[in-house]
């Protein structure tokens, strides 16, 4: 089944609840309502005649200067027995952003939705084990965030680079030296 | 003494509360593969339940993506599965190629097959080999390693690089294969086919002590497998045989001949460690298989400008393109974003076949001794750099 | 070992032989570094084939150490974050005195290409740790560490035993360091 196949199977089930088609672009998108999305995401797995059984990839994405300012998360679902795929976005809020987990349907959207909790902030209701898994869990704030800014320490340590260590990295670029035009003298050779 | 005990108290042995133990396989570790902490709640020697503990290299790959423009991405991809680094900028340039449409030569595609393949064997040695080691098997990995310097040879010849290559760039190559390259690969596919395959199944895959040490455990059947998103010889071993090359083919696979190698459970159980391992140690046969083929064709072919069709300025249009790509740990994902109006993409995201892998982790650990612990994450072919991005 | 002796060198006969204690104990201490198998990312796989049968360090003694209590050199080799400087560290102190600690790569060295926008990378190990070698390279080629592991020796050559009054023991960058503070 190809993708316009695809949203008229899942629109017969769900109605009003899928807001958007983008038929137009390479890869065609459903934007379904974010309550919705582990309804769908069941009845996609469920359905013989869709038995989309795999989640491909579960991404997050800032969209801060759109109208009004979103973030949305992406499901791109593939089917092992049909061979055709479709992608799934639902949008939410940048503040305070709320997304139903999928957990009890794909059991590998565990750790794609805590990763996206972890660097993005968004809240996923239902989760069973909803931390951080790739920063401290002493981190302050979501770093993948458009808006995000660098705190100059964390426990003692530099995490916004210092002028100092911004001329060390360039140090070569700026004197014009190459990587290879200064050899260190090999002690072990007289006269050297 | 437990009939004293019985006698005495009423006590049974099966009554008594043993006290669990949390133990920590601490991030530096010689057999996890990287900087992995997976923590242990044990009952003696048998794990109630395993925690595996990532991000400890956490090197932000996908806010560098955002700040650099688009052919200075694929250094970033390279350290991410930093021992197949060919199979990581293929991925790459496959995806951006697609987002803009650009079709390279069936010149470029062929480089790209060898390179993918014999990157292919060379980051098999390194899971068997390394898988070898951990189990307890020091010699096989040593002979692999040196096997592997041979490709190595072949890929510092080419593009100056032993290890992280920069050398698939979005519409072409970074360097044409020098003269002669087509000799030197094929006496490597000679040395290849006489000692270095035939040893690594005596040696190891046939190993009466490795065969007891991973047959029967870690063992995956197919749904939980397509579950939790495990792809690769990861899945292959648990019996479905799919392969991207075969199933939705890139880069001019559809032109070679070759057999996708699916566990068997010749000595236990489908889907156990050692099938895994059986999967990756055919595999290396069948990458010789296409080198052969794929040497024969370039040697036809006519030496072409490999930076034809590179861009001279990469700007996509606004759109948006997840392309998957088969990495010898997996299927490789990237989805792009583009926003159409800088050089730079608006967001890639990752989807790293060892991350999924690592998420059955919790699952397939219950119930195992320590030992088998070692074992399970050996063969899952973890590489934390692709892990943690 | 050449050059000690003086005026005692050569005049015994072939099974006489003079020097310092400094050189012996130099000597026995630099011909058996025992590295404690560091490897963070990529430098790993370099240090593994530095360790692999081209470039074998085992005929000059390495042999590696998975325990940091066994092992008297620490390589870093790779990127360390944020969330792993603290273990490094801890693992650094738990190593026996006298240690060496050789920074291998570029993100060891001062954050690698990783420096600018890299917020859980921590911009060169010498940050938490003593460094005694830098070795530079994205990643190293064996040959390269090969030669900043003799760089550590020429160092660990010029050693003194017995430290004057006021200087303390342990790694020799910790030791020029900690005279540093305390001058």
């Amino acid at each position: 089944m190809d993708a316009p196949a695809l949203h008229e199977r899942i629109k017969e089930q769900f109605g009003d609840r899928v807001l958007h088609f983008e038929a137009g672009a390479a890869q065609p998108w459903l934007v379904v309502a974010t309550d919705a999305i582990a309804e769908v995401c069941a009845f996609a797995k469920a359905t013989p005649e869709l038995a989309l059984d795999n989640l491909m990839c579960l991404s997050a994405v800032d969209y801060p200067k759109e109208t009004p300012p979103r973030m949305e998360v992406v499901y791109h679902l593939y089917s092992y027995t049909h061979f055709h795929s479709i992608v799934l976005k639902v949008h939410t809020p940048r503040e305070d952003a709320h997304v139903p987990t999928v957990e009890g349907t794909y059991g590998v959207a565990n750790w794609h939705e805590r990763e996206a909790y972890d660097l993005f902030g968004i809240a996923f209701d239902g989760h069973s084990d909803l931390r951080r898994i790739l920063l401290p869990d002493d981190w302050i704030g979501h770093p993948l965030r458009k808006d995000w800014v660098d705190p100059d320490f964390y426990n003692g340590m530099h995490v916004k680079p210092t002028q100092q260590m911004a001329d060390r990295s360039m140090a070569g670029e700026k004197l014009g030296v190459g990587p290879f035009d200064v050899t260190p003298p090999n002690r072990h050779v007289p006269g050297e | 003494m437990s009939t004293q005990l019985q006698e005495q108290y009423g006590w049974r042995i099966e009554d008594l509360d043993t006290d669990e133990m949390i133990l920590n396989m601490g991030p530096q570790h010689p057999s996890t593969h990287g900087v992995l902490r997976i923590e242990l709640r044990t009952d003696g020697e048998v794990v109630r339940a395993a925690r595996p503990h990532i991000g400890y290299l956490h090197r932000c790959f996908e806010k560098h993506a955002e700040n650099v423009d688009y052919p200075g991405v694929i250094p970033y991809t390279d350290r991410m599965d930093y021992v197949a680094s060919m199979g990581n900028s293929l991925g790459y340039a496959l995806a951006v190629e697609k987002l803009m449409g650009i079709e390279v030569t069936p010149y470029v595609q062929t480089i790209r097959v060898i390179m993918a393949e014999l990157q292919r064997i060379a980051s098999h040695c390194i899971a068997v080999g390394t898988y070898g080691m951990d189990i307890g098997a020091f010699t096989p990995f040593l002979h692999l390693l040196r096997d592997r310097e041979t490709i190595l040879d072949l890929f510092e010849w080419t593009c100056g690089a032993r290890l992280l290559y920069n050398y698939n760039w979005v519409g072409g190559l970074s360097h044409d294969v020098p003269e002669g390259f087509v000799r030197a690969g094929r006496q490597f596919l000679r040395e290849f086919d006489r000692v270095t395959w035939p040893e690594l199944m005596d040696l190891l895959i046939g190993n009466k002590i490795f065969i007891k040490r991973t047959a029967g455990v870690g063992v995956c059947p197919p749904e939980l497998a397509i579950s939790y998103d495990l792809t690769g010889p990861n899945l292959r071993g648990s019996g479905p045989a799919r392969d991207l090359r075969k199933d939705v083919p890139y880069s001019g696979y559809e032109n070679y001949e070759f057999e996708v190698p699916v566990g068997k459970g010749q000595f236990g159980p489908v889907g156990s460690c050692f099938d895994r391992n059986w999967v990756r140690a055919i595999e290396m046969k069948e990458s010789a298989k296409i080198l052969h083929q794929a040497l024969d064709r370039l040697e036809k072919m006519e030496r072409a400008d490999v930076r034809e069709k590179v861009p001279k300025r990469i700007k996509p249009a606004k759109g948006e393109v997840y392309a998957r790509s088969e990495a010898p740990r997996g299927q490789l994902g990237y989805y792009i974003v583009a926003d159409g109006a800088g050089i730079n993409p608006y967001r890639v995201k990752v989807k790293s076949p060892c991350f999924t892998a690592m998420s059955i982790f919790h699952v397939l650990s219950r119930g195992m001794m320590i030992a088998d612990i070692i074992a399970l994450i050996g063969s899952l072919d973890v590489v934390l750099g692709e892990i943690d991005r | 070992m050449t050059e000690v002796g003086g005026i005692l060198q050569n005049r015994f006969g072939e099974n006489l032989a003079f020097t310092t204690v400094d050189n012996v104990v130099n000597w026995c201490r630099k011909s058996s570094m025992w590295p404690m198998t560091f490897g963070l990312a990529c430098c790993a796989i370099e240090m593994m084939a530095a360790g692999g049968t081209r470039y074998d360090w085992n005929r000059f003694g390495m042999i590696p150490r998975g325990t940091p209590r066994q092992s008297d050199l620490m390589i870093v080799a790779g990127t360390v974050t944020l969330k792993m400087a603290t273990r490094l560290k801890r693992l650094y102190e738990q190593m026996p005195e006298p240690k060496y600690v050789i920074s291998m790569g570029s993100c060891a060295n001062n954050g690698g290409p990783y420096w600018r926008f890299g917020y859980h990378v921590l911009k060169g190990v010498d940050e938490v740790v003593p460094v005694d070698v830098y070795v530079p390279g994205c990643p190293p080629r064996p040959e390269a560490l090969l030669y900043g592991v003799m760089k550590l020796q020429e160092k660990i050559q010029e050693d003194r035993v017995f430290r004057r009054k006021g200087e303390t023991l342990g790694s020799l960058a910790g030791a020029s360091m900690a005279a540093e503070a305390s001058s």
